[in-house]
């Protein structure tokens, strides 16, 4: 997304607003002047409700401080791939479907599509990459190799986010506790089985050191 | 690609050549052995690139207009004011004239966000006719249907026969006739199909999520009318594909148009509702066997009508299984297919083996209970060693009667209900099984090379595809073996189309393709690091051992010298170009396999769990325990998800699919999984190629829904002869067998 639009000033009338509300073609108009683009050559109009104005938000990724502007429509996972390049979330299913985009916010597995951005204005946010410390990996990301706990290997980073969710309010979870605590994430290549195995492989590792 | 393209791709080439390849030795120290996969760090610190993460600083995003109706036709199509929205770059009419499904391009833009994009489509004023449509099969075919092409709906597709079915039956002492139905699934990946293209002059750069390199570009090339050598396609990593990647998608020309248009970078990566409409999906089967059998059980006739629907495209013939698997000299095949409007059919991971497997094992279940045989016995009995529809070529290696024996035991097959649904309470359980058989030998003329540097470090390299089954990992395991390395020692490039051609990842045909000429392309370096091995420590080349990273000589154990020292003499890199050879002919290459299943099932809900599947797999030898168990747990759990869950549903009224995203169009989770066990029947084929390896990719996914339903007879005495086996059909069937009795 280009940065420098972004920052222009937009302005929408109220009536427009509501009409938007609808749908059609007047919300589709009004959206892209929320958005921030220029809206070619738009009448003086009521500045826009402080709710519908960009804002900054400022919060921790990965324990790096941070700070981004953001519409209030704009998704954390959008932040993250687009403005951060963090790119190890993925967008699956971009509706809270398939766990994919799966986070920690304060240590709580998110569904990284469906949290607002400006609410994660002040928290801590780990992705993937924030897992390892430098070379050395998670003991979930080491248990995933070695247990072959993924194929193609995309919804792997929502898988090992929800696992170390898991493992942080269970360190000793039962079959059932990990097939529960990963249903909300789904990998079409299948390899639950061998998830279990990697989970269960990690609980163990961590509770030992 | 065209199904039929796929299809002769995965049968292979006719086997042609004279001699057996360089036989593969009996034993090997890293292949077959289970080792993590050589680039597991990057995927787990989620640094691997998948094509939705590519990205460029003046990038474009691009966005399409899809049809909202089934059957229309496009009489106007104004883009002005899409084009004025600041921030678009570029809006373009795709299409003028006829729709033929929900879902089908109409115009597109690319715009400087994927959210402006969005908006724009919005803005973009298209007139429609509509017109009559047709989207479920049984009203395609009545009289009067609107049709979906110039041509009629039902059209001939296939058919094959051998001996006299007419004799068989008159032979037979009980003949039997069953229909059963298979659902549209959606393949479903988890990374959408996605594309970038860049071009820099006249020449394209396309990153693409694909099955098939060569195929993007190609297709590439024609649909743009530029040379094959102005268009390199790459893909790093990709986020399942299972037959819905195999070619050139609509999408990836139209970005590839748009970055020509604006001279930027343009990315368009479709949403989940597009995933689910226009880029394939495994057509439905209708499919009614007859078969007439002795009361000993020797099959004596097998006819099969198959009806099949892939929409706007063909379907899938589902009749190799039936014509392959067993002995019996009668054999009667007709397929049709049937056209719709809806979106086009592509091949899915082994198509037309799951549908007609499905059938021809449920059928072979119950004619085995018809006859008080037990259902394996039925099947030991119609064993046989050679190729049926192959006119009686001689298989290479079958190894199924093994997987027979390990699964009977492995799952304990004594516990079955010797009558099915004698057991009683509300929860039933009940023990069921299927067979496979698959192509899988590979495709000759696979290349690939071997570099050796200077320094030390090695490339193996093929422009073949990881789709996730660990391509990567086996081409290291192979290079380490023959040059005495480790797996980590070894570079691996693939997925690009400067590298050496490889086929399709798809229909169980990269190990066997790739793997051999990898083997051939390493063992070619090794003789020549020998050769130079010899030199320097003056002893015969043939005495020279390759292992723990130095060259000694067998007859002298302490005379040696460490690899990288070695190389550090040559005088350059050193490439070693590697191919897969023929396949001796007179001989059938194929894949088998066996599962055993174990179900409960809910007589109040109709809810079945799977308990335990024990699957058992021939594929030659095995080059990676580990991945190829994942293999196995994959195809598994995608079974059961077609035998329980998965269903395209569309609206008849309006013509347009109802669940479009993956909350509605359902796949298994991980509440939904059995216990699994995969075993592997250790056997090498004697003259397939180098290594004597077949591919894993589609025996695991052919027998489970099959294996499934027949174990939910076995526990309940009545048969489902439809997938996905809900619970509200679990209980009609319930009912109509309480009626029944």
């Amino acid at each position: 997304m280009e940065k420098t639009s972004r920052k222009k000033k937009k302005t929408v009338t109220r009536r427009a607003f509501l009409q938007g509300l609808g749908g059609g073609a007047a919300g589709a108009a009004l959206a892209t002047r929320i958005r921030g683009q220029a809206a070619g050559s738009g009448q003086a109009e009521a500045p826009l409700p402080a709710a519908y104005t960009r804002k900054t938000i400022n919060f921790t990724v990965n324990g790096k401080q941070v700070s981004a502007e953001v519409e209030p429509r704009e998704t954390l996972l959008e932040v993250l791939r687009d403005q951060l390049k963090l790119a190890g979330t993925k967008r699956t299913c971009d509706r809270g479907e398939c766990g994919g985009c799966t986070v920690l916010v304060d240590g709580q597995a998110m569904y990284s599509c469906l949290f607002p951005a400006v609410r994660a204005n002040g928290r801590q946010v780990v992705t993937v990459e924030g897992l390892a410390e430098g070379e050395a990996l998670h003991p979930v990301q080491q248990a995933f190799i070695e247990k072959d706990a993924y194929q193609c290997g995309y919804c792997m980073p929502g898988f090992i986010m929800a696992s170390v969710a898991l493992l942080n309010q269970n360190p000793n979870p039962s079959l059932g506790q990990i097939k529960a605590g990963l249903s909300g994430n789904l990998c079409r290549c299948g390899n639950y089985v061998k998830i279990y195995e990697a989970v269960a492989a990690a609980s163990q590792k961590m509770r030992k050191s | 690609m065209k199904k039929t393209a796929y299809l002769e791709t995965a049968r292979g080439a006719k086997p042609q050549g004279k001699e057996t390849p360089a036989a593969a030795p009996a034993e090997f120290k890293i292949i077959g052995q289970p080792t993590p996969r050589v680039d597991g760090k990057l995927v787990v610190t989620g640094r691997a690139v998948y094509t939705h993460d590519v990205y460029f600083k003046d990038m474009l995003f691009a966005k399409i207009l899809r049809s909202p109706h089934a059957s229309a036709e496009v009489t106007a199509v104004d883009l002005t004011a899409a084009q004025g929205l600041s921030g678009v770059m570029a809006a373009v009419k795709l299409k003028e004239g006829r729709v033929k499904y929900e879902g089908e391009q109409v115009a597109a833009v690319a715009a400087v966000s994927e959210r402006i994009a969005e908006d724009a489509l919005k803005l973009i004023k298209v007139e429609y006719r509509t017109l009559p449509f047709v989207v479920t099969p049984e009203k395609a075919m009545a009289e009067g249907a609107p049709r979906v092409h110039d041509s009629a709906n039902l059209e001939k597709i296939n058919e094959y026969s051998r001996g006299s079915v007419d004799q068989g039956f008159a032979e037979a002492e009980v003949t039997f006739e069953r229909t059963y139905r298979t659902a549209i699934e959606i393949h479903q990946p988890v990374e959408t199909h996605a594309s970038v293209a860049k071009w820099d002059g006249d020449e394209l750069t396309v990153w693409d999520s694909t099955q098939a390199i060569f195929n993007v570009r190609d297709g590439l090339a024609e649909a743009l009318g530029i040379p094959e050598t102005k268009v390199r396609v790459i893909k790093m990593y990709m986020g399942g594909g299972f037959g819905s990647k195999l070619d050139v998608n609509e999408h990836t020309i139209v970005a590839a148009g748009l970055a020509r248009q604006t001279g930027r970078p343009v990315k368009i990566t479709l949403t989940r509702k597009e995933n689910s409409l226009c880029v394939g999906n495994r057509p439905s089967t209708q499919i009614t066997i007859k078969g007439g059998a002795k009361k000993d059980g020797t099959l004596t006739a097998l006819s099969l009508k198959n009806i099949t629907c892939g929409g706007t495209d063909r379907g899938d013939e589902a009749s190799e299984p039936l014509i392959d698997i067993y002995k019996c000299p009668n054999v009667k095949v007709e397929e049709f297919t049937v056209f719709t409007n809806t979106g086009a059919g592509r091949a899915t991971r082994a198509p037309g083996h799951v549908q007609g497997t499905f059938a021809l094992e449920g059928f072979m279940e119950e004619l085995a209970t018809e006859l008080g045989l037990d259902p394996l016995e039925f099947r030991r009995k119609n064993y046989t060693t050679s190729n049926q529809g192959g006119t009686g070529i001689v298989y290479s290696s079958k190894g199924l009667d093994k997987c027979y024996d390990i699964g009977a035991q492995r799952i304990d097959w004594t516990r079955r209900n010797k009558k099915p649904g004698e057991g009683q309470g509300k929860r039933r359980r009940g023990l069921g099984m299927a067979s496979q058989i698959w192509w899988g030998g590979g495709v000759p003329g696979t290349l690939a090379d071997i570099k050796l540097h200077r320094d030390g470090s090695v490339e193996a390299i093929s422009g073949t595809q990881d789709l996730g089954c660990g391509t990567r990992t086996f081409m290291a395991i192979i290079t380490a073996e023959t040059l005495g390395l480790e797996p980590k020692d070894i570079t691996i490039k693939i997925g690009d189309t400067v590298y050496p051609w490889a086929p399709i990842s798809g229909g169980s045909l990269t190990a066997p393709s790739v793997g051999p000429a990898i083997r051939d392309a390493a063992l070619k370096a090794a003789d020549y690091l020998r050769e130079m091995a010899a030199k320097k420590l003056s002893v015969p080349a043939a005495d020279i051992v390759l292992a723990g990273g130095k060259l000694f000589a067998k007859s002298k154990p302490d005379t040696s010298i460490a690899f990288k020292d070695l190389v550090k003499g040559m005088r350059r890199e050193a490439v070693f170009h590697g191919e897969r050879g023929p396949m001796p002919a007179g001989f059938a290459y194929n894949t088998f396999g066996a599962h055993f299943a174990e179900v409960e099932v809910d007589t109040e809900t109709g809810r079945i769990s799977v308990i335990k599947v024990v699957a058992v797999h021939e594929v030659g030898r095995i080059l990676n325990r580990l991945t190829a168990e994942s293999q196995v747990v994959g195809g598994i759990t995608q079974g059961i998800s077609t035998a329980l869950f998965e269903e395209r549903v569309i609206d008849e009224n309006t013509g347009k699919m109802v669940n479009p995203n993956l909350q509605n169009y359902k796949i298994a989770t991980s509440m939904d999984m059995p216990e699994i066990v995969p075993i592997f029947v250790d056997l090498v084929d004697p003259r397939i190629n180098n290594l004597g390896n077949k591919g894993l990719g589609e025996p695991p996914r052919i027998p489970p829904s099959a294996a499934v339903a027949n174990a939910v007879y076995n526990a309940v005495g009545v048969h489902l002869r439809e997938i996905p086996m809900t619970p509200d059909k679990v209980l009609r069937a319930l009912q109509s067998k309480e009626a029944g009795s």
